[in-house]
């Protein structure tokens, strides 16, 4: 793959748009062009405990895309991450490809799971933290994206409310907020969380530094909720 | 068998058989798990006690229910979900298709109520499409027993997998135990049709039939279906088949005709009728027959298929 680092070392935030370049042709598209691109680096490289080489570890990090449409910037980072071979972009969305417009889990090594109709993830990872906690793995982190407008689908406040109240503080859900809900939110997306009993955080969500500094933010007895500003700067959201 | 006009149950039905037995599967098996939206919550309290981290009701919040399930089933938990059955299954068939089928996540789903089981309740608490939803989904187990003291085996054949299994808990039932694993099993044999009779609507076809030679096929679980089973049966008898079933009519007949597909052969379906909606209350026993699934409907509907 090229890269602007030298060969043998491990990919940089550097090298996404090259990767990107792969499933988009001759387009050329800046990181900004991807709203969760960010978040996505963040979380892979600087919050969560989960590599190529830790899939099936129960006690691993989990990673939930909700917002399953427009996934090149989450195949980008788990290409660049090691997780499948950067030479699958190329072929992304064909019939034989594993990387679908909306991904896969069964087919693609490191997606925890299959996304693209609004409003699963989060009730999975609520799912998903509720069983590693009977499993006796109360340290893994489950970290769930949605998306402003996908928070419109009712399954999220089920999930919301619920999580809230059973105090779960291994769930995360990060909101990147890039103001695409016909509806809105008035008084906040963080306050919708806060008042269901969970710790919030608003922060820009270009800024890694404060990224990480909101995503890692925990505490053991309240979900995390981290919400993720961005302005559109690119054709693909 | 004997005695099939009587209406009553035996003392424990089929839910409160279902709730012993996950209880007693919670206390044996830690991978085991309940998914509850607030219905048959007060029969868990004390497994509740035992087992805080595994009774898990949600309140009433359907589509979080199989969500949740999901993702316990990814966390590699075995849960079992149950609630009323337009609330399990019609309600959140999303989720199902999604949040367990996609992923490849298995479940238990367990409902009560099966289709006019709640007369009074009406239209919103019935769901006589629930095997047919779930029938466009691939690989789901249907068991649709006829009698409480078969749940406790398909409930614990089903714990000890990872599949996607459907338990379908009727207060409608027959005078004893007939299941002997998935099978269909004979219980009546004749020269002049095949009669498959589903679930606890064996009680009725065996009434319809007492005077009829045709074979009757008890069938405790529908999918996968009995292919072998249906075609000795069909060899022994003749290829003139009468499926009888508690929910929408004609739910597997596309299986009988997949099946019998290199033979020239009749079916005919009953089951709960697809062409209006019923918009009745009363009695079971009345839904059953504005249905035509009583002794008096199935008899006559026989008659004119086979004579």
């Amino acid at each position: 793959m090229t890269m602007t680092t030298k060969p043998g070392a491990e990919p940089d935030y550097a090298d996404l748009p090259a990767l990107l370049n792969r499933m988009a042709g001759d387009e050329k598209h800046s990181p900004a062009a991807h709203s969760t691109l960010d978040v996505l680096w963040v979380l892979y490289d600087r919050v969560l405990a989960v590599n190529p080489h830790n899939t099936a570890d129960p006690e691993r990090d989990r990673f939930l895309l909700s917002k399953g449409h427009g996934p090149m910037a989450y195949y980008a980072v788990l290409a660049a991450k090691g997780f499948f071979d950067p030479d699958l972009l190329h072929g992304w969305g064909e019939f034989d490809s594993p990387l679908g417009f909306h991904p896969d889990r069964t087919l693609v090594p490191g997606v925890e799971i299959g996304s693209g109709s609004l409003g699963h993830g989060l009730p999975l990872a609520l799912g998903t933290v509720l069983g590693l906690r009977a499993r006796g793995h109360t340290h893994p982190r489950v970290v769930v994206l949605v998306g402003d407008a996908e928070l419109e689908e009712g399954s999220n406040h089920e999930a919301i409310a619920l999580a809230g109240r059973l105090g779960l503080g291994q769930l995360t859900t990060v909101v990147v907020d890039n103001s695409s809900s016909t509806h809105g939110w008035p008084g906040g997306i963080g306050e919708r969380f806060a008042g269901e009993g969970w710790r919030q955080r608003t922060v820009d969500g270009r800024d890694h530094d404060a990224l990480r500094k909101a995503l890692t933010d925990t505490r053991t007895d309240r979900p995390l909720a981290v919400v993720a500003h961005v302005t559109e700067r690119g054709v693909l959201a | 068998m004997t005695a099939l006009a009587t209406t009553t149950m035996p003392a424990a039905g089929m839910r409160e058989v279902f709730t012993d037995t996950m209880s007693t599967a919670l206390d044996a098996d830690p991978r085991a798990a309940v998914v509850l939206a607030e219905i048959s919550a007060d029969r868990f309290t004390e497994a509740a006690r035992r087992h805080p981290d595994r009774v898990i009701n949600v309140g009433i919040r359907e589509q979080a229910m199989i969500g949740v399930a999901g993702g316990l089933a990814l966390a590699g938990m075995r849960p079992v979900v149950h609630t009323i059955t337009p609330f399990l299954v019609e309600r959140p068939f999303e989720q199902i298709k999604l949040d367990l089928a996609h992923q490849g996540a298995g479940a238990v789903l367990v409902s009560t109520g099966a289709s006019y089981d709640y007369p009074a309740a009406g239209r919103t608490h019935m769901a006589p499409g629930d095997v047919a939803l779930l029938d466009t989904l691939p690989g789901w187990t249907v068991h649709v027993p006829g009698h409480p003291a078969e749940v406790p085996a398909m409930l614990n054949s089903a714990l000890a997998t990872d599949e996607p299994v459907y338990i379908r808990l009727s207060d409608r039932g027959n005078a004893e135990p007939l299941a002997e694993g998935p099978k269909f099993r004979p219980v009546r044999h004749g020269r002049h049709g095949v009669v498959v009779a589903v679930g606890p609507t064996l009680r009725p076809v065996l009434a319809a039939t007492a005077t009829l030679d045709v074979t009757v096929l008890y069938a405790p679980t529908i999918r996968p279906f009995d292919s072998a089973g249906l075609r000795a049966a069909v060899s022994a008898a003749s290829p003139d088949v009468v499926l009888v079933e508690p929910y929408l009519r004609g739910t597997s007949t596309h299986v009988v005709s997949d099946v019998l597909s290199d033979l020239p052969h009749r079916v005919h379906a009953l089951g709960v009728r697809r062409d209006a909606e019923l918009r009745a209350y009363g009695t079971a026993e009345q839904h059953e027959a504005a249905h035509g699934l009583g002794p008096t409907g199935i008899a006559a509907s026989l008659r004119q298929f086979l004579e």
